[in-house]
């Protein structure tokens, strides 16, 4: 009743990926490391602060016509690590995947150190994070080993 | 191959094998026996800012083992003043060694060095991050003043703030259970995210701004050099400094078996009287940086350091 109840307020789409049980008020975000922003050509919507008896409030994401990928999403485990993601083929739940948080983010932020390595941006190797723990989110940079706050990270999204 | 990065990358077996290794090269680093170990390995030195006892210590302890050196060399002479990247520069220099010191202005450079070369990287200094090889030594010196790393009271003084030599050894002497005491100014305090993680660590630290009031139960005093260009102005800078200063004078009631060491170079921080007291220990603490050093490049070139260097050494 509470999913439908919120799915209300916008309508079913007929293709492309919904993204529910995003953290309130990090839908934003989402799009942001998705890549989707004013100049996206495929119709988004989106739904913020509904209530949800899991999380008390969340928001929802739904991106028409477009399939997103597991590599895609995985770029969200810092933001929204317990979405639910559904790819709605013909208005109906084609497949289900879930987002991972693993050991390290590889190349989807780079460290918010000033005065680390990776801060020169013609250096080849890969940006690396490591999770050190999920729940309180703790992520440190692989190479200068400094913690990471998460609102400056987002800054960071290559 | 696995270099040195940070402190994490030694057990703590690791690390009392390594200072045992050490013990048994003193007569090669002082030059009573040639036992020429490293023969036919060369070091590269990359030192991308200036250095005096890091970089010649590296030097020396090759040496002394037989071994070569080649150096990077005034960096305005280098490609990297030409734009190169870290990356490339390391790809060169690890086809011309067996092994690579390197100190770095960037936190993390040392890191991503190793991730970029084969052979094994020492990591010199990285910024405000890490110095392990310092680490190496100031252990080495305190065991050999106290026969044990283990539960010594350490005060650290000065700048916790910006001093990446302080930074390792806090994280070392947690695991060896050593209680830490932090005297600085609240400018210069420990980095919070240090604090807590030595806490996690299961450490007993005391931050204070009283260095005077913290030495007389102390096992090791650890001085480091406050710098003028930290504050905002000099009258502030005279009156913290003033505060973090030691001479002969305040070392009436400390322990007798007290030493005070500095990774040097030192400014006003110990007065020359402390010099010729027995505490004083800064100058063979440098001396040291030799021989852990020796240790720590057998140790990460998988050579073994024989268990009687006196008979399988020759003479000079």
């Amino acid at each position: 009743m509470e999913n439908e109840h919120s799915m209300r307020r916008v309508t079913a789409i007929r293709n492309g990926t919904v993204v529910d049980h995003i953290p309130s008020g990090q839908a934003l975000r989402v799009l942001e490391m998705l890549g989707i922003g004013g100049k996206s050509s495929v119709p988004v919507s989106l739904v913020m602060n509904v209530p949800s008896k899991k999380m008390g409030a969340k928001d929802i994401i739904k991106v028409e016509d477009r399939e997103l990928t597991q590599t895609e999403l995985d770029r969200l485990a810092l933001v929204a690590p317990d979405a639910h993601v559904a790819i709605i083929r013909a208005y109906s739940v084609a497949e289900k995947l879930t987002i991972n948080l693993g050991t390290e983010v590889l190349n989807v932020v780079r460290c918010t150190f000033s005065n680390c390595i990776t801060t020169n941006l013609r250096e080849p190797l890969p940006h690396r994070l490591k999770v050190i723990s999920r729940d309180p989110l703790h992520i440190r940079c692989h190479y200068c080993g400094r913690p990471q706050d998460l609102d400056e990270l987002i800054k960071n999204v290559l | 191959m696995a270099g040195l990065i940070t402190m994490d990358d030694l057990t703590n077996e690791q690390i009392i094998n390594i200072l045992d290794d050490a013990t048994r090269l003193l007569p090669v680093a002082k030059g009573k026996l040639f036992l020429p170990l490293l023969q036919g390995r060369i070091l590269g030195n990359l030192f991308f800012e200036p250095s005096t006892r890091t970089r010649m210590s590296f030097e020396t302890a090759m040496k002394r083992l037989g071994g070569e050196v080649v150096n990077l060399g005034d960096i305005k002479n280098s490609s990297v003043v030409k734009g190169e990247t870290l990356f490339d520069t390391i790809q060169m220099v690890d086809g011309y060694t067996d092994i690579i010191a390197m100190r770095h202005p960037r936190q993390g450079a040392a890191q991503y060095a190793q991730d970029s070369a084969r052979v094994p990287i020492m990591n010199g200094g990285d910024g405000a991050g890490h110095h392990p090889t310092q680490t190496m030594l100031d252990l080495f010196t305190i065991r050999q003043a106290h026969g044990t790393l283990e539960g010594l009271k350490v005060v650290l003084a000065g700048d916790l703030r910006y001093g990446r030599t302080v930074h390792s050894l806090s994280h070392a002497l947690t695991r060896f259970g050593c209680e830490l005491i932090f005297a600085s100014p609240e400018l210069l305090k420990m980095p919070t995210e240090i604090v807590s993680d030595l806490r996690e660590n299961g450490a007993n630290v005391i931050e204070t701004e009283d260095l005077l009031g913290s030495i007389n139960d102390a096992d090791v005093v650890y001085m480091t050099r406050i710098q003028k260009e930290r504050f905002a102005d000099e009258d502030e800078y005279s009156r913290c400094a003033g505060a973090y200063r030691l001479h002969a004078d305040n070392l009436a009631d400390v322990k007798s078996e007290m030493i005070i060491m500095h990774p040097l170079p030192r400014v006003d921080e110990i007065h020359a009287s402390v010099d010729s007291t027995r505490h004083a220990c800064y100058f063979n603490q440098a001396f040291n940086g030799v021989v852990a050093r020796m240790a720590l490049i057998c140790y990460l070139l998988g050579v073994t350091v024989p268990i009687d260097v006196e008979s399988e050494g020759g003479a000079l």
